[in-house]
C-alpha cells in the first residue's frame, strides 16, 4: 500500500444500492484475517502519521491526529481484540470512518494491517456469524460474506467505533 | 402601468407589511421612513397615492399632508392618513390638512387593499 | 421567497423593531426621573404607539390592548394634562417589562400570558382614572379577547365612551333619522340628499367613487341637482357646486350606509331618511351594543407575579445564533482576502517554475502570507466582536429598580462601553455582572444614613469600566462603600470549617473566601443576594471562559471586582510545555511564572502531599506526569520546572521538563470527533501539523485538589 491518501467518498454519502440491490464494501487486513465494511462509510484511506496520545484513554485508542484541521481520535482494534500485530511501519493504514452520531457525524481512524480491496455484494450473500468467527467481539460482527474464493468477515463498523470512542467497551 | 403608491411610516416592519400587502396586489410601493423623506420624493416624483402614518419623527402625517397640497403635482392626489382608535380627532385634521380620508389602525390587509381600491 | 417567508421575516423586524422600541421607553423613562423632558415623553409616547400600532396589525391583540393604556398615560403626560410622577414613572418601568415579556413569547410563538399583566394593567387604569382623566381618553378602544384559555384581561375595565368602532355613528351626526320611535314596517331603503361643500374635490374626494360604493348596497338611483352651477364662463372646475338626492334600495342599517360617507360628512350636509314596507311587528333592529359590553374587568391571577425589583428576562443577554455584523467589517475582510488571493497566485508561481535564485522571492511571499492570514484572523474575529455596552445597557434600569428597593441612593456611572468582546464571552459574562453589581447595591453600599454618619455623601457611587489590557478585557465593577470585613469573613470560614482556626491567610485568600460555595456574611439574606449561591458560580463561569477574577478592598472606602477575561474563545495565548514526549498547552492566563526549585523548598506532609515553598506560600505541587500517565525525563523534582498556576483563587505548582514557546493558539475541540477529556481543554495543531493538547488548568486544579482531600481525608 502506498503512502498516500485515497479518497473513497464525499461527504453526504446516502445508502443506495445499484441495480441488483449489491453494495460495495472495503476489505482490509486485520491480524491476518480479513474484514470487511460498507464502502459509503469510508471516508479516506490514510498513511500512517504521529499520533497525539490523550490521557485518561483506553489503550487501544491510540491519540488523535489532525486532518485538514480536524481533530480526529485513532483506534487500534488490533489491540482492543488482542490481535496480531504488525509493526506500524509504510503499509500500515489508517481508514477514515465517518459514523452518525447524536450529535452529529463522527470522523475517527481505524489502524488496520493493510488494505485488500472493494467487493460488491448484496445482503443475501451475507450469512449469519457462527458462534466463534475471528477474534472480533461477535457485537461488532454483522456477518460472513463468501466470495468465489474467500470469506469476509462484515463487520457493524459503526457499532465498533462508537462503542470504541465511547468508551462503554468491555475489552474482548 | 402600474399604480404607484408612496408609503410613509417611521416604524420599518409597518412600512414592510404595507409594501408587502399592496405588491402582491400589483401596486409598486416606495417606502418612505418619515415626513421629511416622503416630501422629499414627492417633489421630483409623481404617485398614484399617499398612505402616511401620523406620528412621525421630523414631520408629522398631518403636516406631510399639508405640504404635498402645496406641489403642484399632489393636487388632485389621494391621500391617506393612518389614524388610530385613540385619537379620532387626527381624522378631521387629515382632511383639514387635504386627506382625501382615513384607515383605522389596526387594519388587515384587505381593508387596506379595499379602501385603496375605492380610491385608485 | 414564498409569502411565508416573507411575512416571517416581517415579524421578526417587527419584534426587533419592538425590542428597540422598548430600550427606547425604558431609557427615556429612566431619564425622565431627573426631570420632565418634552422632548423625551415625545419619544417615549412614539415608542409605545408604533408597538401598539404594529401589534394591532400583526395580530398580537394582548399586546397592542395592553399597550393602549400605557399610550394613554403618556399621551396625557405629553400634552400636560398629566403630570409625571415617580410612581407612574416606576408602573410604566414595570409595564415595559410586562410588554417585552409579551414581545418576547410572541417571537418565540409561546401563548401570550398574561402574568403580571392583569395587575399592572388595572393599577395604569388606577392612575389614569385619578386624574379624572376625560371620557374619551379612556381605554375605549381596547378590543376584547374572547379566548378565555390565553387569560387576557377583556376589555380593559372601562364601558367605551366615544370612539365606538364603525359600527355605531354617535347619535348627533348630521342628518340621522333614527330617532327610537318604532318603525311602521320593515326598512327598505334610504333616501339619502348629498350636499357637499364646494372643496370637496380639494381632498381628491370623488362623488363618484362614493355612489359606486353606494351602489354595492343594492341598487341605486341618483339624481343630480344642479342648482348652484354658476355660469361655464365662471365654472372652476376644482370646485363642486353639485348635490344629489340617491335613493338606495336596501335594508341595510343607518350606520353601514352613513359609513360610506366617512371621509366627506364632516364637510357635507347629509339628510338620510329611511324608507320602509309593509308593517312588520319586529322592533327596532337593535344595534349589537351587548358585544361592546366589558367582561368585567381583569381577572384574578393565581400565578405568582413578578417581583417589581427584578430586572425581567434579560435584554441582551440571551444567547441568539445570530450576528448584527457592520459593513465596514465585512468590507475589511473582504479586501483582506482579496490580498490573500494575490499573495496565493504569487506563491502559485513558484510551484509552477523555481529557480534557486528565486529563494529571496519565495521568502517574501511567505511573509507576505503570513501578515495576510493574521490580518484575516484579527479581521474575522473582529466580526464576533461587541461592545461590552451591549451588556451594560442593562444596567442603568437595574440599578434603578434595586436602589429603590433597598431604600439606598445610587449613582451609576459606565466607562469603556465601547470596548468589544467576543460574543460569546460577552453573553456569558452579563449573569455573572449582574450579580456582583447586585452584590455592591446590598452588601457592599450602605444606607444613606449610614453613609452620612460616616462621613460619606449620602449617594453612593458604583462605577462600571470596561477597558483593554495586553490581550485581554478588564471590567472592574467598583463601589464606594464599606468595603469587604476581613475579620467577619474569617470568623465565618471558621464557624462553617473552611479554614483552621490558627491559619494565617493573606489578605487576598480572605477575599477570596467569598467566592466558596454556600458562603455569605450577610445578615438577613434578601431576595436580592445574600444566599451564597451566587459567588462561587460567578468564578467558575469567570474560569470556564478562560479568566480570572481579583478583589481589592479597603474597609470603609470600598471595593473593586476586577475581572480579566480573554478577547476571544477561539483563540489562546498559550505557553507550550513539554513533558517527556508530549507538547501540552497552557493558557498564559493562568500561569503566574516559572520556577526551578532547589532541595530546600520541597517538604513533604502526611507522607503524601508535596509542597513548594514559593515567596510565602506553601503551594501543592502536581506531577503532571502521574496524572497523565507520561514517561518524563526525570523523576526528581529539583530538575525539571515548576510552572506556577493559579486557578479558583488557589495556587499550584506544576512539574513539567521543559518550557517550550509562547504563540498564538487556534483551540479546537475535542468533543466533535472523540469526547471530553478530563484535564484537558482542547486541542490545537502545532505548526509542524501535528496535534498538541490544551490543558484545563481549572478543572486539572481542581481534580487535584480534591482527590489531595480524600486521599488526606481516608489517611486521617
Amino acid at each position: 500500500m502506498t503512502d498516500h491518501e485515497l479518497t473513497v467518498n464525499g461527504p453526504t454519502a446516502q445508502k443506495s444500492a445499484d441495480e441488483g440491490g449489491s453494495r460495495q464494501y472495503l476489505s482490509f487486513f486485520l491480524g491476518g484475517q480479513e474484514y470487511a465494511t460498507d464502502i459509503l462509510r469510508v471516508q479516506e484511506i490514510k498513511g500512517w502519521d504521529t499520533v497525539t496520545r490523550v490521557p485518561y484513554s483506553p489503550n487501544y485508542i491510540l491519540g488523535v491526529i489532525n486532518l485538514r484541521g480536524a481533530i480526529v481520535p485513532v483506534v487500534d482494534p488490533r489491540v482492543r481484540f488482542a490481535l496480531e500485530k504488525a509493526p506500524f511501519d509504510s503499509a500500515t493504514v489508517v481508514i477514515v470512518v465517518r459514523v452518525a452520531g447524536a450529535r452529529g457525524e463522527r470522523i475517527v481512524g481505524l489502524v488496520v494491517d493493510a488494505v485488500s480491496d472493494v467487493y460488491s455484494f448484496s445482503d443475501e450473500d451475507i450469512r449469519p456469524p457462527p458462534d466463534a468467527v475471528g477474534s472480533v467481539d461477535q457485537m461488532f460482527v454483522l456477518g460472513l460474506a463468501k466470495l468465489e474464493d474467500k470469506l469476509l468477515i462484515v463487520l457493524d463498523i459503526e457499532r465498533l467505533i462508537i462503542s470504541s470512542v465511547l468508551g462503554d467497551s468491555k475489552a474482548a | 402601468m402600474a399604480a404607484t403608491i408612496l408609503a410613509v411610516d417611521d416604524s420599518a416592519s409597518m412600512r414592510q407589511m404595507v409594501s408587502f400587502t399592496l405588491k402582491h396586489a400589483g401596486y409598486e410601493v416606495i417606502q418612505a421612513a418619515d415626513g421629511v423623506e416622503a416630501l422629499e420624493y414627492a417633489r421630483n416624483n409623481s404617485v398614484s397615492l399617499v398612505l402616511t402614518d401620523v406620528n412621525m419623527p421630523r414631520m408629522d402625517g398631518i403636516t406631510l399632508v399639508r405640504e404635498l397640497r402645496l406641489l403642484a403635482g399632489y393636487k388632485f392626489t389621494p391621500m391617506l392618513v393612518l389614524t388610530t382608535e385613540a385619537a379620532p380627532e387626527k381624522k378631521m385634521q387629515g382632511k383639514q390638512a387635504g386627506a382625501t380620508g382615513w384607515l383605522v389602525k389596526p387594519f388587515n390587509p384587505e381593508k387596506l387593499l379595499a379602501t385603496i381600491a375605492k380610491v385608485l | 421567497m414564498s409569502i411565508d417567508q416573507e411575512m416571517e421575516e416581517i415579524l421578526q423586524l417587527f419584534f426587533e423593531e419592538s425590542f428597540e422600541g422598548l430600550d427606547t421607553m425604558e431609557s427615556g423613562l429612566l431619564t425622565l426621573d431627573g426631570g420632565a423632558n418634552r422632548e423625551t415623553i415625545n419619544t417615549i409616547f412614539r415608542a409605545a404607539h408604533s408597538i401598539k400600532g404594529g401589534a394591532g396589525t400583526f395580530g398580537f391583540m394582548e399586546i397592542s390592548g395592553f399597550t393602549h393604556s400605557v399610550e394613554t398615560l403618556l399621551d396625557e403626560m405629553r400634552n400636560g394634562s398629566r403630570g409625571v410622577t415617580p410612581d407612574a414613572l416606576q408602573v410604566l418601568l414595570q409595564a415595559v417589562d410586562v410588554i417585552r415579556e409579551m414581545v418576547q413569547s410572541a417571537q418565540a410563538k409561546r401563548p401570550i400570558v398574561m402574568v403580571g399583566a392583569a395587575a399592572l394593567s388595572s393599577e395604569l387604569l388606577r392612575i389614569l382614572a385619578q386624574k379624572g382623566a376625560p371620557a374619551n381618553s379612556a381605554p375605549a378602544g381596547a378590543v376584547p379577547n374572547a379566548e378565555a384559555a390565553a387569560g387576557a384581561p377583556a376589555a380593559l375595565g372601562d364601558p367605551p365612551a366615544s370612539g365606538l368602532p364603525k359600527s355605531d355613528k354617535p347619535d348627533g351626526a348630521v342628518g340621522t333619522a333614527v330617532d327610537g320611535t318604532p318603525p311602521v314596517g320593515t326598512l327598505e331603503g334610504w333616501r339619502i340628499v348629498f350636499e357637499p361643500d364646494s372643496s370637496l374635490f380639494k381632498t381628491c374626494n370623488d362623488p363618484m367613487r362614493i355612489f359606486d360604493e353606494l351602489a354595492n348596497l343594492g341598487p341605486l338611483e341618483v339624481e343630480v341637482n344642479t342648482a348652484k352651477l354658476p355660469h361655464f364662463g365662471e365654472l372652476d372646475p376644482t370646485q363642486c357646486f353639485l348635490s344629489w338626492t340617491l335613493l338606495l334600495r336596501c335594508a341595510a342599517e343607518h350606520a353601514r350606509v352613513a359609513e360610506v360617507f366617512d371621509w366627506v360628512d364632516a364637510n357635507s350636509k347629509i339628510v338620510y331618511e329611511p324608507i320602509y314596507g309593509a308593517a312588520v311587528p319586529a322592533g327596532v333592529p337593535s344595534r349589537p351594543i351587548a358585544e361592546l359590553a366589558p367582561a368585567g374587568g381583569p381577572r384574578p391571577m393565581t400565578a405568582a407575579e413578578v417581583p417589581a425589583a427584578q430586572a425581567s428576562a434579560p435584554k441582551s443577554g440571551g444567547e441568539s445564533g445570530s450576528l448584527r455584523v457592520a459593513t465596514e467589517k465585512v468590507d475589511a475582510l473582504i479586501n483582506l482576502v482579496g490580498e490573500l488571493v494575490i499573495t496565493q497566485s504569487m506563491l502559485g508561481r513558484f510551484a509552477e517554475k523555481y529557480e534557486p535564485q528565486d529563494i529571496e522571492s519565495l521568502r517574501r511571499s511567505l511573509a507576505q502570507l503570513t501578515r495576510n492570514t493574521r490580518e484575516l484572523q484579527e479581521s474575522v474575529l473582529q466580526i464576533r466582536m461587541l461592545p461590552i455596552g451591549f451588556s451594560f445597557n442593562r444596567f442603568p434600569r437595574l440599578v434603578h429598580d434595586l436602589s429603590r428597593k433597598l431604600g439606598k441612593k445610587v449613582d451609576l456611572k459606565l466607562s469603556g462601553e465601547n470596548t468589544e468582546l467576543d460574543k460569546t464571552v460577552l453573553e456569558k459574562i452579563s449573569d455573572p455582572l449582574v450579580h456582583l453589581v447586585r452584590n455592591a447595591l446590598d452588601h457592599g453600599l450602605e444606607s444613606p444614613e449610614a453613609r452620612l454618619a460616616a462621613g460619606k455623601s449620602d449617594t453612593g457611587t458604583l462605577e462600571l469600566n470596561a477597558f483593554h489590557e495586553g490581550g485581554s478585557i478588564v471590567i472592574e465593577v467598583k463601589d464606594d462603600g464599606a468595603g469587604l470585613n476581613k475579620e467577619r469573613i474569617l470568623a465565618k470560614a471558621r464557624e462553617r470549617g473552611l479554614v483552621d482556626a490558627d491559619a494565617q491567610l493573606s489578605d487576598d485568600n480572605i477575599y477570596n473566601l467569598i467566592f466558596v460555595a454556600g458562603f455569605s456574611t450577610a445578615d438577613t439574606i434578601s431576595d436580592v443576594s445574600g444566599r451564597g449561591v451566587g459567588m462561587d458560580v460567578v468564578r467558575r463561569n469567570i474560569n470556564d471562559l478562560g479568566g480570572h477574577v481579583q478583589i481589592l478592598s479597603a474597609p470603609g472606602r470600598g471595593s473593586t471586582i476586577r475581572i480579566r477575561l480573554p478577547l476571544t474563545l477561539a483563540i489562546l495565548e498559550g505557553q507550550m510545555l513539554r513533558v517527556g514526549k508530549e507538547i501540552y498547552v497552557a493558557s498564559l492566563v493562568s500561569i503566574i511564572e516559572t520556577v526551578q526549585s532547589k532541595r530546600e523548598d520541597l517538604s513533604c506532609v502526611a507522607g503524601r502531599t508535596e509542597l513548594f515553598k514559593h515567596r510565602s506560600d506553601f503551594l501543592p505541587i502536581i506531577r503532571l506526569y502521574d496524572l497523565f500517565g507520561i514517561e518524563p525525563d526525570s523523576r526528581d523534582i529539583t530538575d525539571g520546572l515548576l510552572v506556577v498556576l493559579e486557578a479558583e483563587g488557589r495556587r499550584v505548582a506544576m512539574l513539567v521538563d521543559e518550557l517550550l514557546a509562547q504563540q498564538q493558539v487556534v483551540i479546537k475541540s475535542l468533543e466533535t470527533n472523540f469526547k471530553q477529556v478530563p484535564g484537558l481543554a482542547g486541542a490545537t495543531i502545532h505548526g509542524d501539523g501535528t496535534v498538541a493538547l490544551i490543558l484545563d488548568v481549572p478543572g486539572l486544579v481542581r481534580t487535584f485538589l480534591e482527590r489531595q482531600s480524600m486521599q488526606v481525608g481516608r489517611a486521617a
